[in-house]
């Protein structure tokens, strides 16, 4: 199913996740360290990266952001820290999700599935527009056909979950989304998830969309209760 | 000299600052000091001026006295010997004129009397001779003294017998009476006169006194106040949690020896509450530590429960290693569990529990963990959700608390187990009712206990022992309340009271 790249150093944890993930079909490479997860990322070509954030020497999050330079491969933080300070680190570092360990087998899948999942707005969103063509909002661009987003025609580099983010959104301008929504809709979390994985995604996104981050114009803040899309 | 302290006088006080009906004495340290200071002042200048006066007036009276008497004899030495005896009462008006022109810078006024008979008087108003002075002449056989009130005015009365006597006769001797007693009075206005200056010199003195007396009080009540004060100050310090409030002991006094043991009291209360911290941090910390050290196993262990659940349904192997294979699944599920709650706890110690609140509907959050928790297909559950109920929250937190009371009724209760939310005196409450046997009376108390267990040898639950507590934990960090009692009908309730939205809203 997915080409799954596991940075993990301890080795029980290398060998359950590997055994769960491989009976579920995909195909798992395992990475002890920091360093070879980075190597193996350019020799294995993955999916998907699952990255452990207490690593030996080069943390997960210093491989999160070497991944981000150049990669928009999508990145999932696999952490036995219940701190919530690194899991936000972790988030603003570019990583799209993250699951706290202990998890299931079950979990780990199915938050795999909704990374890769092509973002489609039918998918539960309200009144999809047809999803082909391009459309402009303003300076941006975006194509829903090849999932490219370009500004002043220069294509953006946007995480998986930056674009799932910005593609939902732009599908209806104006509708306010509390971050609750967001989550079931966008990460296909429960309910409950964690809001703040929106909110880093929504910093990471108007740090590559707006003129002036500070002053967003395409993603808004709707002060206590979410997020809106415009208006321009 | 009336030894009272008085405010001094002002202008007219405002009608609530007149002293209640039942004067009642200020309660001051320093007020008392000074109190305490004149009174003892006024006491020592009331019996200096006490002793003084008596002593004084006693001397002048004295003196009168015996001048009064020399005086009197004299004259009758002189007088006493023209006498013819028996006298006739004009001998005695002769005698009693000669008598008072003899005395007549004093004033006197004599009288004479023979044997029983009348007293003869030269003056139109004789002066009384009271009978009790006359008593005592004829007692003593010599002369004696009274002192009269006479209109409103201090008199001596002096009686003096006169006795014969070979040369012509001595009056006042030991010899033998003749019968004639001559009494003389006269007012004591000089002596009056002295004495009051005796009693105004000593109000002179005292009332100054007393006034200087007010200046070592004050300075008394200064140096034992300030080190009052300052105790004062460093016991509400220590009370207000600065345990390292120490203060200046100088001198050798007893309030000086208090402060010493005041700063000994904080040493010690500083050390041990240092230590007490220390031991609960290391607690704390240890339960995070284990928590947290059991994760990586658990979390290889956790991955695979799964690949056990299939293998053992799955028939392929034998039936006790599928048991087994099964148990362990199971148990590392709730391991995982317990885990996640412990992690939890030690986030609540640590005050690192974020809450991350908006303003919902609370039955949005009922039926969210309805239906999140597989109970809203669940006919042992029900819904009493009549109107919207506003509310300010954190949805994750309100999910765990819910999800914790409606398990913990379904695991311990009888079905079936209501979820009520109203708003209710600005806040937004929901209850969790079951139909069970309730909760013990003893129980009740401690149900939000971390691991509290109603009975020793109860057989372990589902939940981790921790259910409660956390909840407890969750409801208080909303500002919130969490509480358990039992309905009249025999099953128990929990009601969480959350703060309410300012404005109620719609939920898209």
């Amino acid at each position: 199913m997915a080409r799954v790249l596991l940075v993990e150093d301890d080795p029980a944890v290398q060998r359950g996740v590997t055994l769960a993930l491989r009976r579920r079909g995909h195909e798992v490479e395992v990475a002890a360290s920091g360093e070879s997860g980075l190597l193996a990322l350019e020799r294995y070509r993955p999916d998907l990266v699952l990255l452990d954030l207490m690593l030996p020497r080069m943390s997960g999050l210093e491989v999160c952001r070497r991944i981000r330079e150049s990669k928009q491969v999508p990145i999932i933080i696999l952490s036995a820290r219940g701190d919530e300070i690194d899991m936000v680190v972790g988030l603003e570092a570019g990583a799209d999700d993250y699951i706290i360990k202990p998890a299931s087998g079950q979990l780990i899948d199915a938050r795999i599935k909704a990374v890769l999942r092509r973002v489609a707005p039918a998918q539960g969103g309200p009144s999809a527009p047809a999803a082909t063509g391009t459309e402009q909002h303003g300076d941006l661009t975006v194509d829903r056909t090849s999932l490219v987003v370009s500004r002043h025609g220069t294509e953006l580099p946007l995480a998986p979950s930056e674009l799932k983010l910005l593609l939902f959104m732009t599908a209806t301008p104006h509708q306010v989304y509390s971050r609750q929504q967001l989550l079931e809709q966008v990460w296909e979390h429960s309910f409950y998830g964690d809001v703040r994985l929106v909110d880093a995604c929504v910093m990471r996104l108007r740090a590559k969309i707006e003129d002036d981050p500070r002053k967003p114009v395409y993603v808004q803040t709707v002060r206590g209760f979410g997020y809106r899309f415009g208006p321009l | 000299m009336a030894p009272g302290f008085r405010p001094p006088p002002r202008r007219r006080l405002p009608r609530r600052f007149r002293l209640p009906r039942g004067f009642r004495l200020p309660r001051g340290l320093r007020v008392r000091l000074v109190v305490a200071f004149l009174l003892a002042a006024a006491f020592g200048a009331l019996l200096t001026a006490g002793l003084t006066y008596h002593r004084g007036r006693a001397a002048i009276l004295e003196r009168t006295e015996s001048t009064a008497v020399a005086d009197l004899r004299a004259q009758l030495d002189s007088l006493a010997p023209e006498l013819s005896f028996p006298p006739r009462a004009e001998d005695l008006r002769a005698l009693t004129v000669q008598l008072d022109r003899a005395g007549g810078s004093r004033g006197w006024h004599a009288t004479a009397a023979y044997r029983d008979g009348e007293p003869v008087s030269a003056a139109p108003e004789p002066p009384p001779v009271p009978s009790s002075l006359r008593a005592a002449v004829r007692h003593r056989h010599g002369a004696a003294y009274e002192r009269i009130e006479r209109g409103g005015r201090p008199w001596l009365v002096v009686g003096m017998p006169v006795a014969y006597a070979d040369d012509g006769g001595r009056a006042g001797d030991r010899g033998e009476l003749s019968g004639l007693t001559v009494y003389t009075s006269f007012p004591l206005d000089d002596d009056a006169a002295d004495i009051d200056a005796l009693v105004t010199a000593a109000q002179a003195g005292a009332v100054p006194a007393l006034a200087l007396a007010v200046v070592p009080a004050l300075f008394a009540a200064r140096s034992v106040l300030r080190p009052v004060r300052r105790l004062r100050s460093g016991a509400e310090s220590i009370a207000g949690g600065e345990l390292g409030t120490r203060l200046d002991a100088e001198g050798r006094d007893e309030l000086a020896d208090l402060t010493r043991s005041f700063n000994a009291m904080a040493a010690t209360l500083e050390k041990d509450d240092a230590e007490l911290r220390r031991m609960e941090a290391g607690a704390r910390r240890f339960a995070a530590d284990v928590a947290h050290e059991l994760r990586t196993p658990l979390a290889a262990m956790a991955a695979v429960t799964e690949v056990l659940d299939e293998d053992a349904a799955s028939g392929v192997l034998p039936a006790d290693t599928a048991d087994a294979v099964r148990l362990i699944s199971e148990e590392t599920r709730s391991l995982a569990r317990l885990v996640e709650d412990l992690m939890e706890v030690s986030r609540f110690d640590a005050k690192a529990a974020p809450l991350d609140v908006v303003e919902t509907d609370l039955r949005t959050l009922v039926t969210k963990t309805l239906h999140l928790r597989g109970w809203a297909d669940d006919e042992r559950v029900v819904a009493d959700l009549p109107e919207p109920v506003p509310v300010r929250a954190d949805p994750r937190r309100v999910d765990v608390v819910l999800a914790n009371l409606i398990g913990n009724a379904l695991r311990h209760g009888r079905p079936p187990v209501t979820v009520a939310a109203r708003a209710e005196d600005g806040l937004a409450v929901v209850t969790v009712t079951d139909h069970g046997p309730g909760i013990p009376e003893d129980v009740l108390p401690h149900v939000f206990e971390r691991f509290f267990k109603a009975e020793e040898a109860r057989t372990r639950s589902q939940g981790s022992g921790l259910g409660l507590a956390i909840a407890h934990e969750n409801a208080l960090l909303h500002g919130g309340t969490l509480s358990a009692a039992d309905t009249p009908g025999g099953g128990a309730v929990f009601t969480l009271a959350l703060p309410r939205a300012a404005t109620p809203q719609e939920r898209r």
